[in-house]
């Protein structure tokens, strides 16, 4: 389960500073994967537009497949990075 | 097209503006401090500001612009949804939790918090200002696009009647009533937009080949400026000279005339096995007048569904290296925009602490990525259910609603109306602090109490609502996405570099902030000014003659702000006394 409770103060968190740094180091991560999918599907409609129109299944072509994951799986990137996330005050080491 | 007001929809309107303006008199009492009128104390529970990241950012743009460029284009509207969506990924993984912890009420709070510097204040503040009435201009456009339809009102009394009710808003109870009623129309938008996607998916798609929905339309504004529609005096209850409202599929696969009810896969399936009358648009002017000329243009559905349709993104069919360039230019600043975006970083100071900023950004992509998701099922169904007014995209999705009945119509229209006053708020509250908080106490010291910066603030609140009133009425035309990115830009060439170089980069100085700022938003703007589209909708000249190759500038100002930035602080590093950088000074 993804951990949703509250409980810090903006105190505790500033002085926390090695959770902070594994939380930006986990952010920097997340966001290199999702630059690199992002920075592919729009490279691609750019220079190779025709891709876009191949039918892989369902009817539906690559513009759309690629255009719903990459909505999806900003919302999935979204929930791993909470869950795994440090809480800055009680999971320090 | 000739608006007939709705009685039904003056109701709903009528409701929904009270409850909005019963909600702002009713948290009044939370917005007496700085914190409370700017920060909504920092109370804020995570869940209800996730909520109100997406009304606060599912603005007019992404409404009306966005279904109206599916509606008119197909699959290039859907990329402006994608690169909005994108941009949250930035907001929550880069931005969000450092904000959080350095700032308190405004995004130059952030940027100056080692350094106490005024010409950080200054450029910040400004920046703020700038960005948030870019953003405010196609909001209010958004506004006036509305009211015509649902009062009967012309476009500049839309305008003029959001800008009153988010004045009141704001001046009453600042970021605690502007948060509530993001929430509200967060909600609202959500829940009704996905009730007219599974109305459009139940309806399913019908062919209709009867030739009077592909004849052609006019429209003359003769030299006396007169108004000409299909040659005639435009005039009410005439349908000859009305524009009608178009968009309609020629050929079904299968050769049937009805699919009956279909799911959001088959859905889409069908479209791009069919053929579908989409309309273009050609304006020559003689000695008689100007006349725009709307004929239909019948386009196989895969053509609809992939990207390249649209004027902004032809160029990517083509072999033109200026229209990719423009391309990659838009994807990159509205994935960089948003965690640019003032009045969306302000709404990180309105929740406790980091993991709440965490957890609020994360139902914020979750309801921003759904409705993104239902964007695309609304601008497809009025493509092909005849709720296209070729004179105006931005009236799609009201035209939509109106297609299943005057209820419908009444709450998605009352639904938008929020939108642009949830939108609005927030940027006005974010002007306002930028103005009241970097610029006249942080840069000019001014000296304030707690109770002159409520009451100052209130009052840049007004006068910022005048301008983008202003503003609305002279930018009637421009499709409200198109001005949306066009502030993505500014935002991600301006506020961005400064914001991800200060929390990266030790070497970061004050200068180089100051000049980060200074360069991305003037080398921004000045692109903008010179660019071919503005040649074109605002001074009226060839779009040729523009000294700028194409009209997006984030591919250029965006890495220009970061070089300056890493060469004036090479110039102005006064040995190790800079520090770390702030994600972990911020600790000490």
């Amino acid at each position: 389960m993804v951990d949703f409770n509250h409980g810090n103060s903006p105190a505790d968190e500033a002085r926390d500073e090695v959770g902070a740094q594994f939380n930006a180091r986990l952010g920097l991560v997340l966001f290199a994967v999702y630059l690199l999918v992002y920075g592919a599907y729009v490279i691609v409609n750019a220079f190779w537009p025709a891709l876009m129109d191949k039918v892989p299944f369902a009817g539906l072509n690559v513009a759309i497949i690629s255009g719903l994951g990459l909505i999806v799986g900003a919302f999935v990137l979204a929930l791993i990075y909470v869950r795994l996330c440090r809480s800055l005050r009680k999971d320090r080491p | 097209m000739i608006y007939e007001p709705s009685p039904i929809a003056v109701v709903v309107f009528a409701i929904f503006v009270a409850i909005t303006l019963g909600l702002s008199i009713y948290l009044a009492r939370q917005a007496r401090t700085t914190a409370g009128y700017y920060a909504a104390g920092g109370q804020i529970p995570w869940f209800v500001n996730g909520i109100a990241f997406a009304g606060d950012y599912l603005s007019a743009a992404s409404f009306l612009g966005i279904c109206g460029m599916i509606s008119f284009y197909g699959y290039d509207g859907f990329l402006y949804s994608i690169g909005y969506l994108a941009g949250w990924v930035v907001a929550l993984f880069v931005i969000a939790e450092p904000l959080k912890r350095l700032g308190r009420y405004t995004f130059a709070d952030a940027l100056d918090k080692q350094f106490d510097s005024r010409g950080i204040k200054l450029v910040g503040g400004i920046s703020a200002l700038v960005v948030s009435l870019f953003y405010l201009i196609p909001q209010m456009v958004g506004a006036g696009v509305l009211i015509r339809p649902l009062l009967g009102l012309p476009h500049s009394a839309g305008v003029v009647l959001v800008g009153a009710v988010v004045m009141t808003i704001v001046a009453t109870a600042g970021m605690a009533s502007t948060t509530y009623v993001q929430f509200l129309k967060g909600s609202l938008l959500l829940i009704f937009s996905a009730a007219l996607t599974v109305m459009i998916l139940h309806r399913g798609l019908t062919a209709d080949a009867a030739a009077e929905l592909s004849a052609p339309q006019s429209v003359t504004i003769t030299a006396d400026g007169r108004k000409l529609v299909n040659g005639l005096p435009q005039k009410k209850g005439n349908k000859r000279s009305e524009l009608h409202a178009v968009g309609h599929i020629s050929r079904l696969p299968g050769g049937v005339t009805s699919t009956g009810p279909l799911g959001p896969i088959e859905f889409l399936a069908t479209i791009r096995e069919s053929e579908i009358v989409l309309w273009s648009s050609k304006k020559t002017t003689d000695a008689g007048g100007t006349t725009t000329l709307y004929e239909p243009r019948p386009t196989p559905g895969a053509d609809i569904l992939r990207p390249g349709n649209s004027p902004t993104f032809k160029g990517i069919k083509e072999a033109s290296t200026p229209s990719k360039l423009n391309f990659l230019s838009l994807m990159l600043a509205l994935f960089c925009g948003t965690a640019s975006l003032p009045h969306i970083l302000i709404r990180y100071y309105t929740v406790r602490d980091a993991a709440a900023a965490r957890k609020s950004t994360v139902v914020g992509i979750g309801a921003i990525g759904s409705f993104y998701v239902l964007t695309l099922y609304l601008g497809l169904g009025a493509m092909t259910s005849g709720s296209v007014d070729v004179s105006n995209s931005n009236m799609s999705a009201p035209l939509l609603a109106k297609g299943f009945g005057a209820l419908p119509f009444a709450l998605i229209s009352a639904v938008a109306f929020t939108t642009v006053l949830g939108t609005v708020s927030g940027l006005i509250v974010a002007a306002s602090g930028a103005v009241v908080h970097d610029i006249l106490g942080g840069f000019l010291r001014h000296s304030m109490t707690d109770h002159d910066k409520v009451r100052i603030g209130k009052i840049v609140a007004i006068v910022v609502g005048i301008v983008a009133v202003g503003l609305g009425i002279v930018f009637e035309q421009m499709n409200v996405s198109f001005l949306v990115g066009w502030a993505f830009s500014v935002a991600a060439s301006a506020n961005l570099p400064a914001l991800v170089m200060l929390l990266f980069w030790k070497g970061t100085t004050r200068q180089g902030i100051v000049a980060s700022v200074a360069v991305g938003m003037l080398a921004s703007l000045a692109w903008i000014l010179l660019s071919g589209e503005t040649f074109k909708d605002v001074y009226g000249l060839p779009p040729e003659s523009s000294p700028v190759p194409f009209s997006q500038p984030g591919i250029v100002t965006i890495p220009l702000s970061f070089l300056v930035l890493v060469l004036v602080s090479l110039a102005t590093r006064r040995g190790p006394a800079n520090g770390s950088p702030l994600r972990t000074s911020a600790t000490t």
